[in-house]
């Protein structure tokens, strides 16, 4: 006996409490993951949630013979200065076409400039002293208000801060991934039946199935150069368009659909199979009108998760050029193009302040389509999920 | 457009001609049924299979005429493309009405195409591999010609700002050669990943040992979908976090100790891409410790092992080579990792092992390099695809490397469900 009982036990409570320890150390890791969470949303939503709300001033116009040509000139100067500049611009178009309206006046709540906008907000602004006063008193007089900022969801991208908005990436965005799915749901579906239903265990398919994982891991970029060097280069499709963009991350969600696609056709029992062969059907057959339907909610669930996660993908997308600057929404595939994701990049990449509150908005409203559609797919798997 | 109008031509003829031939073969299958002999195949499969004759041949030399025109440049009038496709889809619809036959297996034949078709969806993803191999090792051959090889591995000086003074036929001045030496790319790179590293394994592996070894089933099935969020979050968004919040936070925090840090400097991206990969080792290291058999645990407590201690000399090494396989996927996910780098992280090459600097990546460079007014000719746009052909092969032997290590553990405790 070289150890007494009391030492055993005395170790034995050290070494109990080293066990709790690692609980709680391994659970304060997991609270640490969370918390990062919590701190990300709780960073956005207060950088962002302003940004849907602008500041619009009310203006008496006064259209005389100088706003035919500066627009400027319809209001007062001291007012002038705070209204933004793409309202102004409007104005000797609008007195051209309407001629009648020369003479007349009236009085419109229009856009403010950004810097307004940021005062009243309580930001850093570059309104000086006795601009701040004229708002001030514009604001007493109920001449000055933040209204929820409609701009934000009906305009294309803009130079002006305040007159920016998501419409023309969110159009862009959707016809990318129209493409996306056109082309990467049908060859993805196929794969997977192909190998999960008809091909033999051979070099072939083994070489198949190694380079699907493999291509799940390359690095978006990669990508990018593909569709840069083949796409563009080679087969001459239009630089920045939705369609080059939705080839390529066609070719990025190609495996997450056919992963997913393999994972739904591989939990349809065998016994359908047999029952289906048993009456005599062949083997499309079987595929087309047993197993796929059986497999159907898996299926989507996949794909759905496979559109959002090429949603939010940039790199790929600014190699071939989706960064352009787009003020007016076009629904063409074929020509220059920029999505969500890649609008974000632009504006987070512009050096007013302002921007920053619309970068943070433009997040605000990717986040909350990718978690519409994730929460889609879990539904979606949650009602349809059977267990055989 | 002459183009448009013969494509519009030859889909509609294509439709018409199907349709007669289904129409016609389903009715002359019908007859041959309803005058009492046997038939392999139903009335319907005669008919797809007089459809697929019709139309897969002459989509067939359609395609291959269109290919010829596109790429090869052969001189080939639309309007003979158009007579000669549908004239194919006319005799393959003659070709087609001749099979209904009571001995022709036209189930079988339909089987036939559609098995091709599935094989050929299949092979795209080969080809989207090979693709990307051969459209980065082709560019990245035509910039070793122009570079060597060796100087752009073992040079400490990436300017490639004088590049285009080579172009223009000045490449003797001395003092305006560009110069590509990628080492301080990767040391940047490297320190990045290194960062990020040393912010997700630590808690992603506690966080699947929590989850698979202490956690109540409740907590684990609720945190192990919210983990995975933040794989979820794209990166752009994580780029203007770490950029815009997580930044100034470092700088303020090295003020406080009288550090000196730039704004871009390289703790924030890699914090912030720490971040975004801790789902990707928690998850993954959480079904490896699972699927460690009980009998180990069961053994180890019989032995009068605390819980503590069974997790940590019996539980982690049974599951180390998930978890290091796990760890290698992550590397290689972070040393691709784009958005994120290119919004927090500098665009200076810099050597250098401070953290607080700005130093810049290689995918910030591929960025750059092409997202410039450059000519497609030039060596800076080029070096873009040697960059890249280094990132490919690094991350591609990372991943085999990971698999086959999984793949080892799935043998050893044959486990079928990694």
């Amino acid at each position: 006996m070289s150890q007494s009982f009391d030492v055993i036990s005395s170790q034995l409570k050290k070494r109990h409490r080293k066990s709790a320890r690692l609980k709680w150390i391994s659970m304060s890791a997991l609270g640490l993951a969370g918390l990062f969470l919590v701190l990300f949303f709780a960073d956005m939503l207060s950088k962002g949630l302003p940004a849907f709300q602008q500041a619009y001033i009310q203006v008496e116009l006064e259209y005389n013979e100088d706003a035919t040509r500066m627009g400027r000139a319809a209001m007062d100067p001291e007012v002038a200065r705070l209204v933004s500049r793409t309202f102004e611009r409007l104005i000797p178009g609008q007195l051209r076409a309407n001629p009648e309206l020369l003479g007349t006046s009236e009085t419109r709540w229009v856009l403010a400039t950004s810097e307004v906008d940021q005062y009243l907000k309580g930001h850093d602004n570059k309104l000086r002293g006795n601009q701040q006063e004229v708002v001030d008193e514009l604001i007493e007089a109920g001449r000055l208000e933040l209204r929820f900022n409609t701009t934000f969801f009906t305009r294309g991208d803009s130079k002006m801060a305040e007159s920016a908005g998501i419409l023309s990436a969110a159009v862009g965005t959707v016809l990318t991934m129209l493409v996306t799915l056109a082309i990467s749901f049908p060859i993805g579906v196929m794969t997977a039946v192909y190998l999960e239903e008809f091909a033999p265990d051979n070099r072939f398919t083994q070489l198949i199935e190694i380079n699907i994982n493999n291509l799940a891991a390359i690095p978006s970029i990669l990508f990018g150069l593909l569709g840069l060097a083949i796409f563009i280069s080679f087969f001459g499709v239009p630089r920045s368009s939705p369609l080059v963009g939705g080839m390529t991350l066609a070719l990025m969600t190609l495996p997450v659909i056919i992963i997913a696609t393999r994972t739904a056709l591989r939990s349809v029992p065998d016994s359908i199979r047999h029952a289906a062969f048993g009456v005599g059907c062949s083997r499309w057959q079987v595929v087309r009108d047993h197993v796929l339907p059986l497999a159907m909610p898996g299926i989507m669930t996949g794909s759905i998760i496979g559109l959002a996660q090429a949603m939010g993908e940039t790199a790929p997308l600014i190699i071939v050029g989706m960064v352009a600057f787009i003020p007016d929404v076009s629904a063409s595939f074929t020509q220059a193009a920029t999505v969500l994701p890649a609008q974000i990049f632009t504006w987070a990449g512009e050096p007013e302040r302002a921007f920053v509150e619309k970068t943070a908005g433009g997040i605000l409203v990717l986040l909350s389509i990718l978690i519409f559609l994730n929460a889609t797919a879990v539904i979606l798997r949650k009602k349809f999920e059977r267990r055989w | 457009m002459q183009t448009n109008q013969h494509l519009i031509l030859f889909l509609g003829g294509l439709l018409l001609l199907g349709l007669i031939a289904f129409i016609l073969g389903r009715s002359k299958a019908a007859r041959v049924r309803a005058s009492g002999q046997a038939m392999y195949a139903q009335p319907d499969q005669y008919a797809w299979f007089t459809v697929v004759a019709t139309a897969g041949p002459a989509l067939l030399v359609g395609a291959v005429g269109a290919f010829l025109m596109l790429l090869v440049g052969a001189e080939i009038p639309t309007a003979y493309l158009l007579a000669v496709s549908l004239a194919v889809a006319a005799i393959g619809a003659a070709v087609g009405i001749r099979c209904v036959r009571p001995d022709f297996h036209a189930r079988e034949a339909i089987e036939r195409v559609i098995r091709w078709l599935l094989v050929s969806a299949a092979l795209i993803s080969i080809f989207t591999t090979f693709g990307i191999l051969f459209s980065i090792v082709f560019e990245a051959l035509r910039f070793f010609q122009m570079h060597n090889f060796w100087e752009f591995i073992t040079g400490t000086v990436w300017n490639p700002g004088a590049s285009f003074l080579a172009a223009a036929g000045r490449a003797d001045d001395a003092s305006s050669a560009a110069q590509f030496g990628s080492v301080p790319l990767f040391a940047g790179t490297f320190m990045i990943t290194a960062i990020a590293m040393l912010v997700a394994i630590p808690i992603g592996l506690l966080a699947a040992i929590y989850m698979a070894e202490f956690a109540p089933q409740r907590v684990r099935t609720l945190a192990k979908p919210t983990l995975e969020v933040l794989a979820g979050i794209p990166t752009v968004v994580y780029g203007f976090f770490a950029a815009i919040t997580v930044a100034p936070i470092i700088v303020n925090i090295a003020g406080f100790f009288g550090l000196d840090a730039s704004f871009n400097n390289a703790v924030a991206p890699g914090v912030v891409m720490g971040i975004m990969i801790i789902p990707f080792i928690s998850s993954l290291s959480d079904d490896v410790i699972n699927s460690v058999p009980d009998s180990m645990r069961q053994g180890s407590l019989a032995l009068g092992m605390t819980k503590g201690e069974t997790i940590r000399d019996v539980v982690i090494p049974a599951a180390l080579p998930g978890i290091i396989s796990a760890s290698l996927l992550a590397v290689s996910r972070a040393l691709g990792e784009t958005m994120i780098v290119v919004m927090a992280a500098g665009m200076r090459p810099n050597l250098t092992a401070n953290p607080l600097e700005d130093m810049t990546t290689v995918t910030v460079r591929i960025v750059a390099a092409l997202t410039g007014d450059l000519e497609f000719e030039s060596a800076e746009t080029l070096s873009a695809f040697a960059l890249g052909l280094v990132l490919f092969a690094v991350t591609l032997s990372l991943n085999l490397v990971s698999v086959l290590m999984i793949r080892r553990f799935r043998a050893k405790y044959r486990v079928n469900n990694l």
